[in-house]
């Protein structure tokens, strides 16, 4: 044990009678933070309804348009296809569940599935961004830009972010791995992955709003 | 991270003086005094800037200044005034005084709150760097669409607004995070909820707010930053978009912004007058939940700045009646004030004499507002300088003269010298004189039609006297401020003999039972707390003053250590959102890589 972590101990057994509430401080601060977000992630869902069906020209989420496709005006299809993100759905909603599992094995002390389990929530996250990249490409090839209309600009925005948070997220739970291999994880630092599920347990539980209204909403 | 007495020796790499110790400083007593001194810098920034403005309009048809630079003028008195002047200098008293009036060594995270202070300073001179390009911020502090789109802006003024916003919205909320786990978690014992001093229970409620409305400001500046950036249509209405809903989401965010802006202030004063009355604040429970109840109904009031888009009557009238109701917990504390003084014995200091004269510029400003909440009163009003007159009576007859208060009562804490009280009364009646000569005749010269954000005026309107009167004003108000800072140089001439005791003003709150200015932990022991007006029971208890706290050895107090990873991080973020302005995707990414860096340092330094 390096002298920063004998250093680190200290101050983790100093660091709990200091909290009044008996909580701990990182948690609340992470739970606050996700307060925050609460009102981050209504303004962009508020604005996609808002503009709902305002889109003055195609490709539109869930019928045929009009729209513009290799410079010329054309009869585009519909952009949704729901099969594909509902299983990415189902895989970010799983990963959820295999952090809960990875945090039991690290308060337990239980190595093999408190790496195994994280893996698991690092590959699905993975899969989650891999998911969304193919469709930004391919609805863009179907025609839909950024600007190409109000549905782009919201839709882009809205799952762009969501995206960028589960990016942060996998960034976040990959170093937690890291940590773990090296065996720098013990039950009574399990709160360091606590943090990072908490943030998870959020981001999952945004794309549970974001997926009916956007996806499934007509 | 804070923390009890350990047994062994603090780890203490980095200097104690010199400017290296103030750049990598996590000490929230010197993150609030850098707090306080680019706060009051940004301060005398935009009052120079409305100075400039005043002599403008001194005179009809003057052309001192040109109307573009006109127009960036009042953008950046506004702006500055706002999220660089009163936020900051309340941020100077949250980080200073909340630790030691809740009985803590420091905030619940010293590094983030260093990253806040760095973000703050770094986003204000991005902001005013515009400056040196002439492409100030010209749209208004509240940036209408489609004023700002691409095609009615094509300059940069406007992305330097945006960028500039984005930057500092990271810095409040960082802050807010921190303040509102401090209050929550790092309180001493004893220290219930209702135990805490009003000016913590305010500052918990600023929290709250901003914690709620900065991000639907940050949102609603990614599609502004879409638009101009990429050629989005939210605002556009040529591409469908909405105008409208820019001041939605504004206002959404702005209207408790006013409350940010106003509650620690409200905190501040509930602090001084108890003390200066020797009376316990009237109305406890009461001042906390009507601050709440302001807080609370904050959001539910934005659209009464947006009568004049035509809302239709049911929208009209939930918003009118909402915003009458404001009236009544703030009323709630008004009177609360009033029956704090009531029957005290009363002691005539300059901070007193600020409260008190917050309290009744305070009213004037609350009345003109309730007048506001009438939609066809509104129509009148709006866009005229009657607006002005309101919120230059709650904001400087408001949030500066308690800030002002709150300067002359816990500079003898900060410093550990007293500020020449003479020179203070003359600062106050100065100020007093200075700001109803300036923006008392602006409600009369709104509604005979005068507008605001308008570079001149032709003679013959019966502007010229009322101008001219608030022109001589505004000076007399600059030359206070003159005078604040000419005592703070002359008391700081005469510090030795002007040395503070620990508790000058007999207190009530634990910040003065330690020496003045407090040592590096605050606390050498932490409190333990079994009353409200903690101090008074102490004293009471012991029939008489506390004995003068010793300066004792920091040896076995484990604080937290130096660090200047927040600064990389600050400026990794700052670089990040730059890219979006100029300079494109290879400066996000440095950026991003800047900031990933110094994230990840910071992860991994042993914290203390």
């Amino acid at each position: 044990m390096s002298a920063a972590d004998a250093h680190a101990e200290t101050i983790y057994h100093d660091e709990l009678p200091s909290a009044y509430t008996g909580l701990d401080t990182r948690k609340l601060a992470i739970w606050t933070f996700i307060g925050s977000e609460c009102l981050f992630f209504a303004s962009l869902i508020s604005t996609y309804l808002v503009y709902k069906g305002k889109s003055l020209v195609g490709p539109l989420p869930h019928q045929e348009s009009q729209c513009m496709l290799h410079g010329q005006l054309q009869q585009c299809g519909a952009i949704f296809e729901i099969p594909l993100v509902t299983f990415g759905t189902a895989v970010l909603l799983f990963s959820s569940f295999f952090v809960v599992l990875a945090l039991n094995g690290a308060q337990t002390g239980n190595r093999k599935r408190l790496i195994g389990w994280l893996g698991a929530t690092v590959l699905a996250g993975l899969f989650f961004i891999g998911m969304q990249v193919y469709e930004f490409y391919h609805f863009y090839h179907k025609g839909l830009g950024y600007t190409t209309n109000l549905f782009g600009s919201t839709f882009y925005t809205l799952t762009g972010f969501h995206g960028s948070h589960v990016t942060l997220g996998v960034i976040w739970l990959a170093t937690v791995l890291v940590l773990a291999i090296r065996g720098k994880l013990p039950p009574r630092k399990a709160v360091n992955l606590e943090l990072a599920a908490l943030y998870w347990h959020f981001v999952d539980v945004v794309w549970i709003v974001i997926f009916p209204t956007v996806y499934l909403m007509r | 991270m804070t923390a009890g007495t350990l047994d062994h020796a603090p780890a203490h790499p980095g200097p104690a003086t010199g400017i290296w110790s103030w750049m990598t400083t996590v000490d929230h007593k010197r993150i609030g005094v850098l707090y306080g001194a680019t706060a009051f810098f940004f301060f005398m920034l935009g009052g120079f800037e409305a100075l400039l403005m005043r002599w403008q309009l001194g005179a009809p048809e003057r052309s001192f200044l040109s109307p573009e630079l006109y127009n960036q003028l009042f953008t950046m008195h506004g702006t500055t005034m706002i999220f660089l002047g009163v936020m900051p200098l309340s941020a100077m008293f949250f980080n200073y005084m909340i630790p030691l009036q809740i009985g803590a060594r420091d905030v619940a995270f010293p590094r983030l709150n260093a990253f806040s202070y760095w973000v703050f300073l770094l986003g204000g001179l991005f902001m005013n760097f515009s400056f040196v390009l002439n492409a100030a911020p010209n749209a208004g502090w509240f940036g209408y669409a489609n004023l700002t789109s691409k095609q009615f802006s094509p300059g940069l003024n406007v992305d330097f607004w945006v960028i500039g916003l984005q930057i500092l919205g990271v810095a409040s909320l960082a802050a807010a995070v921190n303040f509102f786990v401090t209050i929550i978690n790092l309180r001493a014992q004893g220290m219930r909820l209702m135990r805490m001093p009003m000016f913590c229970w305010m500052s918990l409620i600023t929290q709250m707010l901003l914690l709620l409305a900065f991000p639907v400001i940050t949102v609603a500046l990614v599609f502004l930053m879409a638009d101009r950036a990429f050629g989005t249509s939210f605002y556009s209405p040529g591409g469908g978009g909405d105008p409208i809903l820019w001041q939605h989401l504004f206002w959404i965010f702005g209207h408790p912004e006013v409350y940010i802006l106003i509650l620690p202030a409200f905190g501040i004063v509930s602090e001084i007058l108890p003390v200066f009355s020797r009376k316990p604040l009237f109305g406890y429970a009461a001042m906390v939940f009507s601050g709440a109840f302001i807080a609370f109904l904050g959001f539910g009031v934005w659209s009464h700045h947006m009568f004049s888009t035509g809302m239709g009557p049911i929208a009209d009238s939930v918003f009118s009646l909402t915003t009458m109701l404001i009236a009544v917990p703030t009323g709630v504390k008004i009177f609360n004030w009033l029956g704090t003084v009531w029957g005290g014995s009363i002691r005539s200091t300059t901070a007193m004499h600020f409260a008190l004269g917050f309290v009744a510029m305070f009213v004037i400003g609350g009345l003109s507002g309730v007048m506001h909440s009438s939609p066809p009163a509104d129509l009148q009003q709006t866009d005229t300088y009657f607006v002005v007159a309101h919120f230059h009576y709650v904001l400087f007859g408001g949030a500066i003269l308690a800030l002002l208060g709150g300067a002359y009562y816990w500079f003898p804490k900060m410093f550990g010298y007293l500020l020449d009280e003479r020179i203070g009364k003359w600062h106050f009646w100065l100020t007093m004189l200075g700001m109803n000569l300036t923006f008392f005749p602006m409600h009369f010269l709104g509604l005979v039609g005068m507008p605001r954000r308008v570079y001149t005026y032709p003679a013959g309107l019966g502007f010229e006297a009322m101008n001219l009167v608030q022109t001589l004003g505004s000076f007399l108000l600059g030359s206070a401020f003159l005078v604040f800072i000419a005592n703070i140089w002359k008391s700081w001439r005469e510090r030795e003999r002007r040395k503070a005791p620990a508790d000058p003003w007999d207190g009530a709150t634990l910040e003065w039972s330690i020496p003045s200015p407090p040592q590096e932990f605050n606390f050498p022991e932490l409190p333990t707390v079994e009353h409200r007006d903690e101090l008074w029971h102490r004293k009471r208890a012991l029939g008489g003053p506390l004995p003068e706290p010793a300066r004792v050895s920091g040896a076995g107090i484990h604080m937290p250590n130096p660090s200047y990873w927040p600064l990389v991080t600050a400026l990794g973020a700052m670089v990040t959102l730059i890219g979006f302005m100029a300079g494109g995707v290879a400066v996000n990414l440095t950026g991003a890589a800047i900031l990933f860096f110094g994230a990840f340092r910071w992860a991994f330094e042993p914290a203390g």
